[in-house]
C-alpha cells in the first residue's frame, strides 16, 4: 500500500466533470510532480489533496486513512503557496510558528522550532522582519520554512518557483531537491513548467483536461510517451513530430517522409519495426527528441539503429553548449541537435544522422503510441 | 477561485462518512455570522417596505389602522398632482422635485467637471484647493442650511452688504419668497455636493491612459477638442455613478429644506421627502404619508435597481 | 485623494500666460465662493450682537469675542430649556461611537463571509444588503417607530418587573440600533469591496495552519485591515452624526435629542431676540466634529465616498 493514494478522484461544478477520475499513488518519500498546462486541473488536485477544495468523488488516502471529510489542519499535511501567502502583519518568525502556535505548541518550542528551520533555509537573520521588507527568494525561503517547521506527512506545493526570475528559479530548484533528500518527506508538486517536473520528480503525473495522461517515472514519461501529447509536452525544445508514412521495402518495414524537391527520405525504424509492420501502408506521425538527431559524430555510440542521411538546411541556432539546426522532413521544421563545433552551415545540405532507437510512433487520429 | 467555502462540505455529506462535530460546526458558522445581518436586512428593510405599502392603502390617520380599505391615499395624490391652482402640496412637492432635481444634478455635474478639468491643469496648490472644494459635504445639511439661511437673508446677509457696498438697489429675497425659495435649495444643496463630484471627475480623469492623450495630441487635436472628442467620452462611467449618487440623494434631501426654509413660506420649498414627513407625523394622514414614500421608493427604485444589477452582473463575469 | 501621481491633460488653448491666468483665476473663484458661507458663520460666531445688527456680514470682528460660543455651549436655549447645546452634543456622541462600532465590526464579518466563505446565493444576499443603501428612509420611517413604540412599552414592563429596562425605550439605544440597522449595508459593501482584493491564499495558509473561522478573522484579516476601517468608520462617523431625519423621528424633542435636531431648534427658536452669533457659534459646534475629522483624514473620508459611489 501506498503512502498517498488518490483513488478515482472526481470534481464536479455543476454538470462539469473538471477532474475525471484521477487514479495515482506515491510511496513514502517520493516526489510525485502533476504536470500539465494550464485549466488542466492540477491545482484543483493538489487543493483536494489539502482538503481546501471539496472531493466531490473518489478517495484520498494518506498513509492508508481516508483524508476525504478531514479539515486541511487535520491532514497533516504542509503547503507552499504560489504567491506565497505570507501573513503581512506577522514578521517572519510569527509566520513560520503561526501553524504551531494554532495546534497551541508551547511558546519555548515554538521558538526553538522555528531557529532549526531558519537555520536549515539561511533566514535567521530575517526572522524580525516582515514579509514586506523581503525579496522574492527569500519570501519563497519563508514560505517552506512555514511548510517545514510542521514536520508534516505530506509536503504540498502549488507552482512555487513561478514568481522567481530565471536564475533564481534554478537555485531554488536545487534547493528543494537538495532538502527533500535530507529531509525525504513525501512531496506532491504542481508546475506547468516540464523541466522542473523533470528534474525534482521520482514520479510525474501529466494531467489534461482533468483527465490523466501518463503516470510514470521521469524517464518513462520522457523516452516513452504514451500519446501524442505528452511527447509534445514533455521536453524543450519539444519532440519533433513528423508525418511518415510506414512502408514495406524488401521485406523490411521502414518509414518514409517526404521532403520537399528531393526523393523521399527513406528511415529504419529500428525497434519499433515489429509493431510497425501491422500498420504497413498507413499514416503515423513519427516522434523523435532533438538530440536523437545529430551530426554523425555527435551520434550515441551504444545505439543500436543509426540512420545517416543528407539534408537541406535551413536555420542554423547556435546555442553555446550545442547548436540547433533546422531542417524540413514531412513539411514539417524539424530540429536536430548537434554539437557546436559540426560545420553546417544554413542553405546547404548537411549529413545527419538519425537515432532510431529513440524513435516513437503515433497514430495521427487517436494520437495513440503504436510503436 | 470561488469557493474555498465548500471545502469538505457537501461532497461529505452524500457518502457514508459523516464528517466530524467539529467540521460541521466550521461549515456552518459563515452563514451563522452574516444571518443576523441578513435578517435585519430582510426585516427592517424589505419587511418594512412591505408594512409601508401596506399602511398606504389602509385608512391610518394619526395612528396605524390594519383594516385594508382600497387605494384612496393614491387617489388622492393622484388628484392633487394636477392641482396647481392653488398648488396642493403634493403638487407644490414634485413639482419642486423636478426643479430641483434636474437644476442640482445639472449644476452640481458641471461645476464638478469644470473643477475637475481645471484642477488638471497641472495646478500649483492643488492640494489646497481640492479641500476647499470638498469640505462642504463633511457638513450636515442642518449646518449647510443655517449657514445658507444666514448668508442669504435680504436683511441681514449678502443683500444686506451689498447695500453696504453702495449697491442700493441689489435685491435678493427669494429665501423669503415662495416662487423662488426652492432655487436657494438648490444653491445650497449644489454648493454642498459639487465639491464631491468634482473629486470623482479628478479621479477619473486620472485614471485616463496617457498614451491616448498622447496619441491624440499627435493626430493634431487641439486641447478643446480633446476633452470634447476623447476625455469627456471616456469619463462616461463617472457621469453614469455621479448621476445615480446625484439623483439619490436628491430624492433622499429633506433636512436641507428644514434647515434652510423651515419648508418656505406655505410650504413652497417642500420635497416629496418633507411630505411625506409632516403628513405622516404632523397632518395626522399616515396613509397618505405612506403613500408619497411608497412613490418615493419606486422612484429610486426604478433609478437604482438597473444601476445595481448591471453592476453586480459585471463583477460576476 | 491622492489618485494618480502624473496628470495626463493637455495645457489650454491660447497663450499660455493668459490661460493659465484665467484657470487660476477660476480656481480661486470658485474657492472664494466654497468658502465664503462658512466665514461668514464663522465671523458672525465671533461677534457681539449690536456688530451683527449695523455692520458687515464679511467685515471682520471689531471687538472679537467667544461669548456666542460660550453661550452656545452652556445658554442657548433650545425649545423652552436654554441650557445650552452641551447635553445634545454628548447624546450625539453616546449614539454616534457605539453605532459606529457596531456597524464597522458586523460590515467586517459580513464582507469577510461574502467574499471568502462563499455560499451558493453570496451575490443576491449582498445585492439585497446593498440595495438598502439606496431606499429612501421614508419608506421604513413609520414602521420602525411603531417597533420602536413596542420596545418602549417592553422596557416599561421590564421596569415593573426587574426595575430595569435594559435599554428597551432608551431613545439613544434606539438610534444606535437604527443607525446599525440602516449603515448596515454600507459597512458590508466597503468590507466586502476590500476583502474581494484580499488574497484568499492566505486564508488557504491560514487554514491549512490550523486557524479556524475567527482566528482567520482576527488573526490574518483584521490587521491588514485598518484602511478599509478608518474609511468605514469615517464614513459612518459623519453620515450618523450629521443625521437629522431619524434623529428628528425617533428622539425629535426633550432632552433626548441629538445635535443636529438640537441645532435646528436653536436656530428655530423664537422667542425673545434672535441671536445669531449664537446660532452660528452653535452651527459651527456641530460642525466640528465632521470638520476636524475630515481635517485630519481627508484622503480617507474622500475614499469612503467614493467607495460609496462606485458599487459592485
Amino acid at each position: 500500500m501506498a503512502f498517498l493514494e488518490i483513488d478515482r478522484l472526481v470534481k464536479r461544478f455543476g454538470n462539469v466533470d473538471v477532474l475525471k477520475g484521477i487514479s495515482l499513488s506515491v510511496e513514502e518519500g517520493g516526489f510525485l510532480v502533476l504536470v500539465g498546462p494550464s485549466g488542466c486541473g492540477k491545482s484543483t488536485l493538489l487543493s483536494m489533496i489539502a482538503g481546501l477544495d471539496s472531493i466531490s468523488d473518489g478517495e484520498v488516502r494518506i498513509n492508508g486513512r481516508r483524508v476525504n471529510e478531514l479539515h486541511p489542519s487535520q491532514r497533516d499535511i504542509a503547503m507552499v503557496f504560489q504567491s506565497y501567502a505570507l501573513y503581512p502583519n506577522m514578521t517572519v518568525g510569527e509566520n513560520i510558528a503561526f501553524g504551531l502556535e494554532m495546534r497551541g505548541v508551547a511558546k519555548a518550542e515554538r521558538e526553538a522550532a522555528v531557529a532549526r528551520v531558519a537555520e536549515m533555509l539561511q533566514i535567521g537573520h530575517l526572522l524580525k522582519r516582515k514579509p514586506s521588507q523581503l525579496s522574492g527568494g527569500q519570501r519563497q525561503r519563508v514560505a517552506m520554512g512555514r511548510a517545514l517547521v510542521r514536520n508534516p506527512q505530506v509536503f504540498l506545493f502549488d507552482e512555487p518557483l513561478s514568481n522567481l526570475d530565471a536564475k533564481l528559479r534554478v537555485d531554488m530548484r536545487t534547493e528543494i531537491k537538495r532538502l527533500h533528500q535530507r529531509m525525504g518527506t513525501t512531496i506532491v508538486y504542481v508546475t506547468h513548467d516540464q523541466i522542473e517536473a523533470m528534474t525534482l520528480a521520482t514520479q510525474i503525473a501529466v494531467l489534461r483536461d482533468g483527465v490523466l495522461q501518463q503516470f510514470g517515472t521521469p524517464a518513462e514519461i520522457y523516452n516513452n510517451p504514451v500519446n501524442l501529447f505528452v511527447a509534445d509536452f514533455m521536453g524543450s525544445p519539444s519532440m519533433n513530430l513528423v508525418p511518415a508514412s510506414v512502408r514495406s521495402e524488401d521485406g523490411r518495414t521502414v518509414v518514409a517522409l517526404a521532403r520537399a524537391n528531393e526523393n523521399d527520405l527513406i528511415l529504419d525504424p529500428g525497434p519499433a519495426s515489429e509493431r510497425l509492420g501491422r500498420v504497413i501502408g498507413q499514416e503515423v506521425l513519427l516522434g523523435i527528441r532533438p538530440e536523437a538527431i545529430t551530426d554523425h559524430d555527435g551520434a550515441d555510440r551504444n545505439a543500436r539503429t543509426l540512420v545517416d542521411a543528407d539534408c537541406h538546411v535551413e536555420v542554423v541556432e547556435p546555442a553555446g553548449s550545442d547548436t540547433f539546426v533546422v531542417t524540413q522532413l514531412g513539411g514539417k521544421h524539424v530540429i536536430a541537435r548537434m554539437r557546436s563545433d559540426a560545420a553546417v552551415r544554413g542553405g546547404q545540405r548537411a549529413p545527419f544522422t538519425f537515432n532510431m532507437d529513440k524513435a516513437v510512433f503515433f497514430d495521427p487520429k487517436s494520437e495513440q503510441r503504436v510503436a | 477561485m470561488t469557493s474555498i467555502a465548500t471545502s469538505n462540505g457537501g461532497a461529505a455529506a452524500r457518502t457514508a462518512h459523516r464528517p466530524s462535530m467539529r467540521a460541521r460546526m466550521q461549515e456552518a458558522l459563515p452563514k451563522l455570522v452574516l444571518a443576523p445581518s441578513f435578517a435585519i436586512t430582510l426585516v427592517f428593510v424589505y419587511g418594512f417596505i412591505l408594512w409601508t405599502i401596506y399602511l398606504s392603502f389602509t385608512n391610518s390617520k394619526a395612528f396605524p389602522k390594519y383594516v385594508l380599505t382600497d387605494a384612496r391615499a393614491y387617489q388622492r395624490l393622484w388628484r392633487w398632482t394636477f392641482e396647481s391652482d392653488p398648488p396642493s402640496s403634493w403638487y407644490t412637492s414634485i413639482t419642486n422635485m423636478a426643479i430641483f432635481g434636474v437644476l442640482y444634478v445639472v449644476f452640481a455635474l458641471a461645476i464638478g467637471l469644470l473643477l475637475a478639468i481645471l484642477l488638471d491643469q497641472k495646478i500649483r496648490g492643488e492640494g489646497i484647493l481640492r479641500p476647499i472644494y470638498l469640505y462642504p459635504m463633511a457638513l450636515s445639511f442642518i449646518v449647510t442650511g443655517v449657514a445658507w439661511k444666514w448668508f442669504l437673508d435680504p436683511g441681514l446677509g449678502l443683500e444686506q452688504t451689498m447695500h453696504q457696498w453702495g449697491w442700493t438697489s441689489f435685491h435678493f429675497d427669494w429665501i423669503k419668497n415662495k416662487d423662488y425659495v426652492i432655487y436657494t435649495v438648490v444653491i445650497a444643496g449644489v454648493w454642498q455636493a459639487s465639491g464631491f463630484v468634482m473629486a470623482m471627475f479628478l479621479a477619473g480623469l486620472r485614471g485616463i491612459d496617457g498614451e491616448i492623450i498622447k496619441a491624440s495630441q499627435i493626430d493634431g487635436a487641439s486641447p478643446f477638442q480633446l476633452y470634447r472628442r476623447i476625455i469627456i467620452p471616456l469619463l462616461r462611467p463617472v457621469f453614469l455613478s455621479a448621476l445615480i449618487v446625484l439623483a439619490h440623494m436628491a430624492i433622499k434631501s429633506y433636512d436641507l429644506v428644514v434647515a434652510l426654509t423651515s419648508g418656505g413660506p406655505g410650504g413652497s420649498a417642500w420635497l416629496p421627502s418633507n411630505f411625506m414627513y409632516e403628513y405622516t407625523f404632523k397632518r395626522n394622514e399616515m396613509a397618505v404619508g405612506s403613500a408619497s414614500a411608497v412613490i418615493m421608493l419606486a422612484t429610486i427604485s426604478a433609478i437604482i435597481v438597473p444601476y445595481l444589477y448591471s453592476e453586480l452582473r459585471e463583477k460576476a463575469r | 485623494m491622492s489618485t494618480a501621481a502624473t496628470t495626463v491633460a493637455p495645457r489650454a488653448p491660447g497663450s499660455p500666460i493668459i490661460s493659465r491666468i484665467v484657470i487660476y483665476g477660476l480656481l480661486g473663484l470658485f474657492a472664494l465662493v466654497y468658502l465664503i458661507p462658512f466665514f461668514v458663520m464663522l465671523l458672525t460666531s465671533l461677534k457681539p450682537m449690536p456688530e451683527i445688527q449695523h455692520g458687515n456680514i464679511l467685515a471682520l470682528p471689531k471687538e472679537p469675542t467667544l461669548d456666542p460660543w460660550i453661550r452656545a455651549w452652556g445658554e442657548a436655549c433650545v425649545g423652552l430649556t436654554c441650557e445650552g447645546i452641551h447635553g445634545y452634543f454628548w447624546n450625539s456622541i453616546k449614539m454616534v461611537v457605539p453605532a459606529v462600532a457596531i456597524s464597522t465590526l458586523l460590515g467586517a464579518l459580513n464582507g469577510y463571509v461574502l467574499t471568502k466563505w462563499r455560499f451558493p446565493g453570496h451575490r443576491l444576499v449582498f445585492g439585497l444588503m446593498l440595495f438598502a443603501c439606496f431606499i429612501p428612509f421614508q419608506a421604513v420611517l413609520l414602521p420602525m417607530a411603531t417597533v420602536l413604540g413596542t420596545f418602549g412599552q417592553f422596557g416599561k414592563t421590564l421596569i415593573n418587573l426587574t426595575g430595569m429596562n435594559f435599554g428597551f425605550g432608551n431613545p439613544t439605544v434606539n438610534l444606535v440600533f437604527v443607525h446599525v440597522v440602516y449603515g448596515l449595508g454600507f459597512t458590508t459593501l466597503f468590507f466586502r469591496n476590500y476583502y474581494e482584493a484580499f488574497p484568499t491564499e492566505l486564508i488557504k495558509a491560514a487554514m491549512v495552519d490550523g486557524a479556524g473561522f475567527f482566528q482567520i478573522f482576527r488573526r490574518i484579516l483584521l490587521p491588514n485591515s485598518l484602511p478599509i476601517i478608518v474609511v468605514t468608520v469615517i464614513y459612518q462617523f459623519t453620515n450618523i452624526w450629521n443625521d437629522f431625519l431619524f434623529a428628528s423621528a425617533y428622539a425629535g424633542s426633550g432632552d433626548v435629542m441629538p445635535m443636529t435636531v438640537a441645532l435646528n431648534n436653536v436656530v428655530n427658536t423664537s422667542t425673545g431676540v434672535v441671536e445669531y452669533n449664537v446660532n452660528m457659534a452653535a452651527a459651527m459646534i456641530a460642525a466640528l466634529p465632521t470638520l476636524l475629522v475630515y481635517i485630519l483624514a481627508g484622503r480617507y473620508f474622500v475614499r469612503g465616498l467614493m467607495a460609496g459611489a462606485v458599487k459592485g
